[in-house]
């Protein structure tokens, strides 16, 4: 680069702009332009549209079936499992993640059957579930819940055993009984952690969800790609998977904005 | 007056006007193997305000987690001396570096004391005001720590142990982490708000300096384990005014016998420390 250049560029924020603007751009022209592309190729016959439709044959039975209420139905009973499991796991994961990280002997009393436990793969409990819980809600809701529950309460304890000591020894210097060294000091000093514990359990349960769906149910996303599979309906399964990709995104969008609300001491 | 597991007892038996506001009697404390203090008695008045200057790892912060609560000591005794029937805390404690919540703002953590012992929101109010007044921060009061400046947020700590109300105050090198001008702002500041009700206050630190512009009394002690050398009473008026000290010829005197009290107990820290590199 010569020296004359230097002097005529722009000024560091300016740059920063220009450079995140171009980001932008970039990240919002790529899928449209993959997109592009499949379209293309399948019209010209490049691809095989039995195995892979044009995404405007797959919009437009989307939206035939936004209008009959088919697809609403489905994506109504997966979001509604998915969030009973969330509150179901989720819950106790929390609470007990942050009484190990507290309390040592039910920490050493637990985590051994936390390491057991955690590396068996979840899809693979689905045939005990539907055991235990038969082939109603309540099989694919435990599934969404274990899938939640290990990253929230293993980021629960990592985040309360992370906070800085001295805070805890604040609490206790300005006498904070225990109560209030979970609210004051547990809680919020691991909330960063915890939260991230639950993006990715939520990642995990909506996996766990099309995977339950598939067996013995009625309705979902799960189901309604599944039952494409059965009758050969390809396109339909591209929306159900279409679906899940969209609530996959949709909620890595509120949590990061729900963690911008209640986070917000955390320096952006 | 007794808190948990920490030995502290009812200081018995003192007649009212020698009656210290904090007795330590052979107060021993070792680690494994290691003494960190080694049987250390000393008396410390009410509304005294009580400097510590020691080497590194002579045990001094130690000895003030004790006085905190926040450790137990191996044998020995400390007696805070608590009116029967009061209400207020024995201590509070200013910290170190950071110690200020991050996840509550300048207000929710100048009032946290008072909120663990269940004050009315009033009062909290009124006093949390006062001493966010008293310590400039009261245009950040609604702030929260990452956006304020090192001082600042020590301030806040400051803010928090004043208005808790304790019967003594520890401090344990609360300035060490400030550069040079903030340092003397906040030693002033801290000079006045004291000012107000003269609070008993044990303060850590291991500038001389510091030592000599705060304290009407130094303690100097030992490199580990950690022993009481000398007491150097600082005579100085009250109050103070830190910039005209500095150039006063007392000022001058009493920094340089500190200083030459301290100087072979760093020599000898220095010397304990490279014995255990050389054993890695």
């Amino acid at each position: 680069m010569s020296v004359g250049t230097t002097v005529a560029a722009p000024p560091r924020q300016e740059r920063m702009m220009s450079l995140r603007v171009r980001d932008r751009i970039l990240s919002i022209a790529s899928p449209i332009g993959l997109l592009l592309v499949w379209e293309v190729a399948a019209r010209t016959g490049l691809i095989d549209t039995r195995f892979f439709p044009a995404p405007s044959s797959v919009l437009a039975l989307l939206i035939e079936m936004l209008k009959s209420g088919e697809l609403l139905v489905h994506t109504a009973a997966s979001l509604r499992r998915l969030a009973w499991g969330i509150l179901i796991g989720g819950a106790p994961a929390l609470v007990l993640g942050i009484v190990m990280g507290l309390n040592r002997t039910i920490r050493a009393l637990v985590d051994p059957i936390m390491a057991a436990t955690y590396p068996i793969p979840k899809s693979s409990i689905l045939p005990l579930a539907l055991l235990v819980f038969g082939l109603g809600e309540s099989s694919k809701i435990f599934m969404v819940a274990i899938g939640v529950f290990f990253p929230v309460a293993i980021n629960a304890t990592t985040g309360v055993l992370e906070i800085n000591k001295i805070y805890l020894d604040v609490g206790r210097n300005y006498k904070a009984d225990r109560w209030s060294m979970f609210w004051t000091i547990a809680l919020p000093g691991a909330l960063p952690v915890i939260m991230t514990g639950f993006k990715l359990g939520i990642g995990i349960g909506l996996i766990l969800i099309a995977i339950a769906e598939m067996i013995g149910a009625k309705s979902g996303l799960g189901f309604l790609i599944w039952s494409a599979w059965e009758t050969f309906a390809v396109e339909q399964m591209y929306v159900g998977l279409f679906m899940i990709a969209l609530i996959g995104f949709v909620l890595t969008v509120v949590l990061n904005e729900l963690e911008r609300y209640i986070i917000p001491w955390k320096a952006s | 007056m007794s808190i948990g597991a920490v030995n502290l007892r009812p200081a018995e038996n003192v007649s009212a006007a020698a009656r210290p506001a904090i007795r330590i009697r052979d107060l021993t404390k070792s680690f494994g193997g290691l003494t960190a203090i080694d049987c250390v008695s000393l008396d410390i008045a009410p509304g005294e305000f009580f400097m510590i200057v020691g080497p590194s790892g002579c045990g001094k912060t130690t000895l003030l987690r004790i006085l905190a609560g926040l450790e137990t000591a191996t044998s020995g005794t400390i007696a805070i001396d608590v009116p029967a029937g009061s209400q207020k805390p024995d201590n509070s404690m200013v910290f170190q570096g950071d110690s200020i919540f991050p996840w509550m703002t300048v207000r929710q953590n100048a009032g946290y004391g008072l909120r663990m012992r269940k004050l009315p929101a009033k009062t909290i109010r009124e006093v949390v005001g006062h001493y966010l007044d008293r310590t400039g921060l009261t245009r950040f009061a609604d702030y929260y720590p990452h956006q304020l400046s090192g001082g600042m947020r020590q301030r806040v700590a400051i803010a928090r142990a004043f208005a808790n109300d304790p019967h003594i105050l520890l401090m344990d090198e609360p300035f060490s982490a400030l550069d040079a001008q903030n340092k003397l702002l906040l030693q002033e500041e801290l000079l006045h708000i004291w000012d107000e009700n003269k609070k008993t206050v044990v303060f850590i630190t291991h500038s001389v300096d510091e030592a000599v512009l705060l304290g009407d009394r130094v303690m100097v002690m030992t490199a580990q384990p950690g022993r009481l050398k000398q007491f150097v009473p600082i005579g100085l008026n009250r109050p103070r005014n830190i910039m005209e000290l500095q150039g006063a010829p007392e000022y001058g005197e009493l920094v340089h016998r500190i200083w030459t009290s301290l100087r072979d107990e760093v020599q000898r820290a220095r010397e304990l420390e490279d014995n255990i590199e050389a054993k890695k």
